[in-house]
């Protein structure tokens, strides 16, 4: 018999999911709403009912340029992804359906790198894009942000593409498909919802990215991370100028991860159940 | 064309040989079956063909050309795969073309092709359709129409009908014979269900455990199979394998004899049993019958017999049908 479940259950289950999951937005929320009151009204103490003074968003649009921030965003959210998937694809495939004894070995050893402190090869990098004079650049931050997402975007394309029968590409291949053909016209249309899952994940993480994206760039490769730091020094005492700083840095991935959040819990769950 | 040649092929996966020094030849136009148990090694052999697995030594040549070391592509073979294989999201027009736009065929001639194709196997109406709104049986056509468009030399199939029930399945084994009648090409067909091989093929490769068993016509194999592995899996219900005395009676170590050649009579014979289960088909009667010593007998006789469960019958083996083998399982 099945486990029967009551009313009640449900009511405190349903519950306890709606605080669970207020707790994790209330920081986000506190923000937001901070970033609608007036500079006096934010260090009065804790309030949820803002003035609604768009005071803080107008100075700080006067005052930094948001746009070029944003853009930087962008281009390195969006490039870094595209490049990851060029690398990650058939990386992913070869591992997929052409696997050695050595193959989880490498994954493996791939995520372990997720492991590892950033701040341990800090130092080297920071060299490295010294030399090559690389520092503050976008070219160079979309690379660095590639790299360091990589692992995941292997390993996310690698369950997907698993799913997929091999029979279908050695159909492909009896057909006379090309490796370039069976990858472009079978491989990833068949996979499309999960390298767009792995794309939204991806740039959402790349967005986020705060470690290198700070210590890497000074004003012209800086990206959002860089400009709500740029705040906390000077600006530090001036909350509301921050949260609004944070909500306008926040709000484009939010929405996108909000239109989207269908297709990641899919991404992130795929191949768990049958 | 499209004849065959294998010559000392082998395959090991490490240690394991699965396939050890094969020689086939497979001429122009044949419909040849490989049929064994699972695991025998006939998928594997029907991959090695299509270069969808690498050979580990040995040769392998169609039309007279060396293809050992060629990719799948270029043997110029089409296969048709037991699930199907169908890309799932393209519809079944595009799934028929595939092959012609990889070949970089114009989109006129692609056109034709697809549509003679469709016309052929019955598709024209679902054309727009997607893989999966089809049935089983459509699908298994799109899948045979899109290795007919490319006009191949040779066809193979990997255990093509398997996932169908057993009614379209007979309706399928029959358009793959019709079709075969039609083109004239070269089919090679992998199975484990010996009714397929028996009555589609023109020439049938009996495999175990990577050996070659025996080739022959299917009535080749019925009348004089080579050895107890294939006596034993040629025909249905299966050949009566009797050993010891009564064996040693004909001078063989063990006697074969098919349900069908059992003469029944209530009254007297050279074995005595009594009948397990009678099963009354209309056309035939299948009788199992328990006898002293010999163990239980198929028996098969035409028609409707009126013998029941616990009657007393008595077996007496055709002697023109009797199959004898020596210790080593040959036939002598």
């Amino acid at each position: 018999m099945a486990r029967a479940v009551t009313t009640q259950h449900k009511a405190i289950a349903t519950a306890a999911a709606w605080i669970v999951a207020f707790l994790i937005f209330f920081p986000i929320l506190y923000t937001i709403i901070t970033s609608f009151k007036s500079e006096q009204e934010a260090i009065q103490g804790f309030s949820m009912i803002p003035s609604g003074t768009l005071e803080s968003y107008r100075e700080v649009q006067s005052q930094y340029n948001y746009f070029k921030p944003f853009m930087n965003s962008v281009i390195l959210s969006v490039g870094s992804t595209i490049l990851a998937l060029f690398i990650a694809v058939p990386a992913a495939w070869s591992m997929a359906f052409s696997p050695t004894r050595r193959t989880k070995d490498v994954l493996m050893w791939m995520l372990s790198t997720k492991m590892m402190p950033a701040v341990a090869v800090l130092f080297p990098i920071y060299l490295i894009f010294r030399n090559f004079g690389l520092l503050d650049s976008r070219i160079g931050l979309t690379v660095m942000l590639m790299l360091i997402n990589l692992p995941i975007v292997v390993w996310m394309l690698y369950t997907y593409f698993r799913e997929i029968p091999g029979e279908i590409l050695e159909a492909a291949r009896m057909d006379g498909a090309t490796l370039w053909g069976e990858i472009v016209y079978v491989l990833t249309p068949m996979a499309v919802p999960g390298i767009a899952s792995t794309m939204l994940l991806n740039i959402i993480l790349a967005w986020n990215e705060a470690f290198w994206t700070i210590r890497l760039t000074t004003t012209n490769a800086a990206p959002l991370t860089a400009f709500i730091s740029s705040f906390s020094s000077p600006q530090g005492l001036f909350w509301a100028k921050l949260s609004a700083a944070s909500t306008l840095a926040i709000a484009p991935i939010l929405i996108m991860g909000w239109f989207s959040q269908r297709q990641l819990v899919r991404g992130l769950t795929f191949g768990a159940v049958k | 064309m499209g004849n065959i040649v294998l010559r000392n092929v082998n395959k090991s996966f490490g240690a394991t040989t699965i396939i050890p020094n094969i020689d086939l030849d497979i001429a122009d136009g044949e419909f040849v079956v490989f049929v064994g148990p699972s695991g025998c090694g006939k998928s594997t052999l029907l991959r090695l063909i299509a270069g969808l697995e690498d050979t580990t030594s040995g040769k392998i040549s169609i039309d007279g050309r060396d293809v050992t070391e060629e990719a799948p592509a270029k043997r110029k073979l089409a296969m048709v795969f037991q699930s199907y294989a169908l890309y799932p999201h393209m519809t079944v027009r595009n799934n028929i073309a595939f092959p012609l736009k990889m070949a970089g065929e114009d989109k006129a001639v692609i056109d034709k092709k697809v549509n003679d194709a469709a016309r052929v196997l019955n598709l024209t109406n679902y054309l727009d359709r997607r893989p999966g709104q089809l049935s089983g049986g459509q699908r298994q056509r799109v899948a045979i129409g899109r290795a007919i468009v490319r006009q191949p030399s040779a066809f193979l199939f990997d255990e093509p009908l398997s996932n169908l029930d057993a009614a379209l399945r007979g309706t399928m084994r029959l358009e793959i014979s019709e079709l075969h009648q039609q083109l004239k090409t070269t089919m090679v067909y992998v199975t484990h269900d010996q009714v397929e091989a028996m009555t589609m093929a023109d020439k049938i490769v009996v495999l175990n455990a990577g050996n070659i068993e025996q080739v022959g016509s299917p009535l080749d194999l019925y009348r004089s199979p080579r050895n107890l592995f294939v006596a034993g899996f040629i025909g249905s219900p299966k050949m009566n394998l009797i050993e010891g005395a009564p064996a040693a009676k004909y001078g063989a170590h063990t006697i074969g004899i098919r349900p069908e050649h059992l003469d029944i009579s209530t009254s007297a014979g050279e074995w005595k049993g009594e009948v397990g289960v009678a099963e009354h088909l209309g056309a035939d009667t299948f009788l199992h019958v328990h006898t002293d010593g010999l163990g239980t007998i198929n028996v098969r006789a035409d028609g409707e017999v009126p013998i029941n469960h616990g009657d007393t019958v008595y077996l007496s083996p055709d002697p023109t049908k009797l199959h004898r083998f020596s210790p080593d399982g040959k036939a002598m």
